[in-house]
């Protein structure tokens, strides 16, 4: 019983309230007109698909972000706080929003930021780690801001 | 064979079930149940055991040494051929050419049958619902040739239209390839009324039988196909297994696929004599482990009987269906007349990933997603969609659980 309990846990830690909300009306949500950089991400297993849009000044400010796309819950809400998380910031910092999710998400060494910034809201993803299918989901609009900054233009996918 | 292989099972699916070795665990705290063999069946332990006792004691090269293990490897290996010949009612064992699975039976008669003879303005014809397996080979080969890939129609509750089809066989057509039972809806298509159709026109005709194998009475002559393909892990056979039916006279006229060992007479720098049917077409070593494992699956599914398993099987889509259907916001995604094993469905507007995390959580295994079928989604305009597929060791405890974990992922997006 133990077992079972523990994971009705790490599922009420995979959907919480926070990233159901952000799933149901995400924020940033729709084409950008005056864009700068975008670019894709799809998850080919599970079909999600999205596109990012940035709006990235002179002063490498990103003033405007938005989203476009479908997926699921995870894959959303992780959009949609990324969208919340980064606008009005730096590219370099935005990166370093980049670095530390996919960190968070992964957990892998390699991964490991350099600088480490006080994730807020974005904690709520930390539950994805309990779930290794789905962290590619969580990780999804992450990787497509890292190609947008980059302007690599290149689609991200997961696989 | 252990104990629980030598029963001979007689009774019911929970009799059967008892076969299984891996549905006898637990997932995330709760009983497995295993609603997911449409992507790949669960072994019974007469299989497991036969693998095993072929690995300790036959294991050899088949078709080559005069030493006892490799008279018993050959053995082994050609007698699963003759269980598979019987079994699907082939008139001959030459007309079994061993694969590695549906992909691989239609991409060698994409490149085998087709190719040589195909030029611009023929027309390759499929349809709508099929599994990207009977897609991508086609348009490699339209690719190839200049020829044209031309697809079917399907109506909302997933089924073909016969009189279309009728008027798309025209003397363009040099083949039809066509699912037997769509693996993303569950369909049974008409294939039997289409075959006679295509028969009056001189058209040949591919059937993609992977979902239809494990779940219907096959036979090749009463369908009169050409070509019949379907793999073996998905009708309790280890991966990696595979067979192409082709009608003698085809596969006799047809160039070897691949080039190597095995599937040679004669080989000189000057050239080289083919070996004879089904040889021809399995250059190389063959994965002969898993062909035994596949005679022992399809010796498992004849003592039970394929009208057995198609009854109890339509008896439980019957009753998930039905079940599934008095659930809040369920939408079903395939609801022709005539299906086998599968439903798909949409949970309100819960994403199908998610409702397949929920499920897992619950011990409920589904599928997810398109299905490698991305123009039936893209037909019914969804990104993808939640599939519960049955098989003979399925029983209603396994629906009922099914409908519970799916109102539990009801109340958490709620």
């Amino acid at each position: 019983m133990n077992t079972q309990s523990q994971s009705t846990d790490d599922l009420r830690d995979l959907y919480r309230e926070l990233i159901l909300d952000h799933a149901r009306s995400p924020r940033h949500f729709g084409k950008l007109e005056s864009t700068s950089h975008q670019a894709e991400g799809i998850n080919p297993l599970c079909g999600d698909k999205l596109r990012l849009y940035l709006k990235i000044d002179a002063d490498q400010t990103i003033s405007a972000v938005n989203f476009e796309g479908s997926g699921c819950a995870i894959s959303v809400a992780s959009a949609s706080l990324l969208t919340e998380t980064i606008n009005g910031l730096s590219t370099e910092r935005a990166l370093d929003y980049y670095a530390n999710v996919v960190y968070l998400l992964t957990g892998v060494d390699a991964a490991n930021p350099e600088i480490r910034l006080d994730l807020g809201k974005l904690k709520a993803l930390e539950g994805v780690r309990e779930f290794p299918s789905r962290v590619k989901c969580a990780t999804l609009a992450w990787h497509a801001l890292h190609s947008a900054i980059n302007n690599t233009n290149d689609t991200v996918s997961t696989e | 064979m252990t104990g629980r292989s030598a029963k001979k099972p007689t009774a019911d699916a929970s009799d059967w079930r008892g076969s299984f070795p891996a549905l006898h665990q637990e997932i995330n705290g709760h009983p497995l149940v295993y609603l997911d063999s449409a992507a790949s069946s669960q072994q019974p332990a007469a299989v497991i055991a036969a693998v095993q006792t072929y690995q300790e004691c036959s294991h050899a090269n088949v078709h080559r040494g005069v030493h006892t293990l490799s008279h018993r490897a050959t053995e082994a290996y050609e007698s699963a051929r003759d269980r598979i010949a019987d079994f699907i009612n082939a008139s001959n064992r030459t007309e079994i050419v061993f694969t590695s699975g549906t992909t691989d039976s239609i991409n060698l008669v994409a490149q085998s049958f087709c190719r040589p003879t195909l030029k611009p303005g023929d027309r390759i014809v499929i349809s709508h619902l099929e599994h990207h397996s009977n897609i991508v080979p086609w348009q490699m080969l339209c690719e190839q040739t200049g020829a044209e890939l031309v697809v079917a129609s399907i109506d909302e509750s997933g089924q073909v239209d016969v009189s279309e089809i009728t008027d798309l066989l025209d003397e363009r057509v040099k083949l039809f390839a066509l699912a037997h039972v769509s693996n993303a809806l569950g369909t049974v298509l008409p294939v039997k009324e289409i075959i006679g159709i295509a028969k009056t026109r001189g058209i040949p005709v591919l059937l993609d039988g992977a979902q239809a194998v494990p779940h219907l009475p096959v036979d090749v002559q009463d369908l009169d196909c050409d070509f019949y393909t379907f793999s073996g892990h998905k009708m309790f056979g280890p991966t990696g297994t595979g067979v192409l039916f082709g009608r003698e006279s085809l596969l006799e006229a047809m160039p070897p696929y691949q080039g190597g060992g095995d599937m040679i007479l004669e080989v000189s720098f000057e050239g080289t004599t083919y070996n004879d049917l089904p040889y021809k077409f399995e250059a190389g070593t063959p994965n002969i482990a898993g062909f035994v494992g596949l005679g022992a699956a399809v010796k498992y599914l004849q003592c039970i009987g394929m009208q057995r398993i198609c009854q109890h099987e339509k008896e439980l889509l019957e009753y998930m269906t039905m079940q599934l259907s008095e659930i809040q916001d369920i939408r079903l995604i395939g609801t022709a007349a005539n299906k086998a094993s599968v439903q798909s469905f949409m949970l309100a507007d819960i994403h199908p990933h998610d409702v397949g995390t929920i499920l897992d959580h619950q011990g409920v295994a589904i599928r997810t997603g398109h299905h490698c079928a991305m123009p039936v989604m893209e037909y019914f305009g969804i990104p993808g969609t939640a599939r519960a597929s049955l098989a003979l060791y399925n029983t209603r405890d396994d629906v009922d659980a099914l409908v519970a974990a799916l109102h539990a992922a009801h109340k958490i997006f709620s």
